[in-house]
C-alpha cells in the first residue's frame, strides 16, 4: 500500500518502475530471523506478539536463515556467539539486512570496558543497516528501526549498489 | 548445631586439617581446610548423623592476589537447618583441589566454572572442560593478573 494504491485507474493496469516494484515487495515482507541473545530478545518477542504486532508491517519470524530477509541482533554478542552469528548471516540469501538492537550489539553496552567476553559492536563482524539505541529498546523503538529500514529499502535501485 | 559446635567437631576429628576458622562476628562462619583433606571433610559433613549437610548451596573460585587462589564452599543442611562455609587455599603454581562432584552432584558445573574462570584444577572431576568461555580460549579471565587479549579469532576484543 502507499506506493501503488494511487496508481490504479479504471483499466486495472499499473505502471511502475522495476525498482519501485521490487522495493515495495521487499520492504513489505521483511521476514526476521528468529533468534535472541539477551534481554533485548524479550522486547523483540513483545514486539512480535499481539500487543505490538509486527505482523502489520509484514514482519514475522522464521526459524531458518534461508527464509529470512532481516537479522535482528537482539542482545549481547559474546565472542563465543559472534562466530555463530557470522555463519547465520552468511547463510541468509541476498538481499539481506541487519538491525542491531540495543546498546550491547551497537557498541558493547555496559560491557564496553571490562567485558573480556563481549564483542564491542556486532558491526565488527557483519554490516549493520539500522542501529536501534536503548537498553533494552522499547517495542516502539524497534518498530521505528524497522520502519527506518523500510525507508532505506525504498530508495534502493537495481543499478545502484544496495545500502549495506 | 551452632557453628562453634561444628568447628569443635571438625577439630576433634580432623585435627591439623583445620587450618583456620572464624565463627563469631561474621554473617557466614567459616572453616579453612587443607586442600588435601577437603574431600574427606566434605564426606564427613554430608554423611555424619549430626551434620547431614545435604546441600552445597554454592561453590566459588577466588583470587586472593599474590599467587593465592581459593575455593569457597557454602554448605547447608535442609534437615538440621545449620550452615557452614568451607574455605581452602592453593597457589597458582599448583592449583589442585580434590573434586567434590562425587559428594554433591551440584558441584559438577560449579567446579567447571571455577576452572574456566580461575584455572583451578579439580582432581577427580569426571568432565573438567570450560563451561562458559569458548573451548579454545587462552587464560583465566577472573584472575586478578589477567590481561584481555587484543584479538580472539580475528575479532578485536578491547573497545
Amino acid at each position: 500500500m502507499g506506493l501503488l494504491d494511487q496508481k490504479f485507474e479504471n483499466s486495472n493496469i499499473v505502471i511502475t518502475s522495476m525498482d519501485n516494484l521490487l522495493n515495495w515487495a521487499r520492504l513489505s515482507s521483511l521476514w526476521g530471523m528468529q533468534f535472541g541473545l539477551a534481554c533485548c530478545a524479550i522486547e523483540m518477542m513483545a514486539t512480535g506478539a499481539s500487543h505490538y504486532d509486527l505482523d502489520r508491517f509484514g514482519t514475522f519470524f522464521r526459524g531458518t536463515p534461508r527464509q529470512s530477509d532481516v537479522m535482528i541482533v537482539a542482545g549481547t554478542v559474546t565472542l563465543k556467539m559472534a562466530s555463530r552469528i557470522k555463519v547465520l548471516y552468511d547463510q541468509m540469501s541476498e538481499p539481506r539486512y541487519v538491525i542491531s538492537m540495543g546498546s550491547c550489539s551497537n557498541c558493547g553496552g555496559p560491557y564496553w570496558e571490562h567485558g573480556y567476553h563481549v564483542l564491542k559492536g556486532v558491526d565488527r563482524i557483519i554490516p549493520v543497516d539500522v542501529y536501534v539505541p536503548g537498553c533494552p529498546p522499547r517495542p516502539e523503538a524497534l518498530m521505528e528501526g524497522l520502519l527506518k529500514l523500510q525507508e532505506k529499502i525504498r530508495t534502493e535501485s537495481l543499478v545502484k549498489k544496495k545500502s549495506a | 548445631m551452632t557453628a562453634q559446635e561444628i568447628l569443635e567437631s571438625l577439630k576433634a576429628r580432623f585435627g591439623d586439617a583445620v587450618l583456620d576458622a572464624k565463627v563469631e562476628g561474621v554473617p557466614d562462619p567459616w572453616v579453612k581446610i587443607a586442600p588435601a583433606r577437603l574431600k574427606e571433610v566434605c564426606l564427613f559433613l554430608r554423611d555424619d548423623g549430626e551434620m547431614q549437610f545435604d546441600l552445597l548451596m554454592c561453590l566459588s573460585g577466588m583470587d586472593y592476589r599474590g599467587g593465592k587462589l581459593g575455593v569457597v564452599y557454602h554448605c547447608d543442611s535442609t534437615v538440621k537447618h545449620h550452615r557452614i562455609v568451607l574455605k581452602t587455599e592453593v597457589t597458582d603454581a599448583d592449583p589442585h583441589v580434590a573434586s567434590v562432584e562425587s559428594v554433591w552432584k551440584t558441584a559438577n558445573w560449579h567446579e567447571r566454572e571455577a576452572f574456566d574462570m580461575y584455572g583451578i584444577v579439580f582432581e577427580g572431576h569426571p568432565d573438567l572442560r570450560r563451561i562458559l568461555m569458548p573451548d579454545d580460549w587462552k587464560g583465566f579471565p577472573l584472575r586478578k593478573d589477567y590481561q584481555v587479549p587484543e584479538f580472539y579469532n580475528g575479532m578485536k576484543v578491547p573497545y
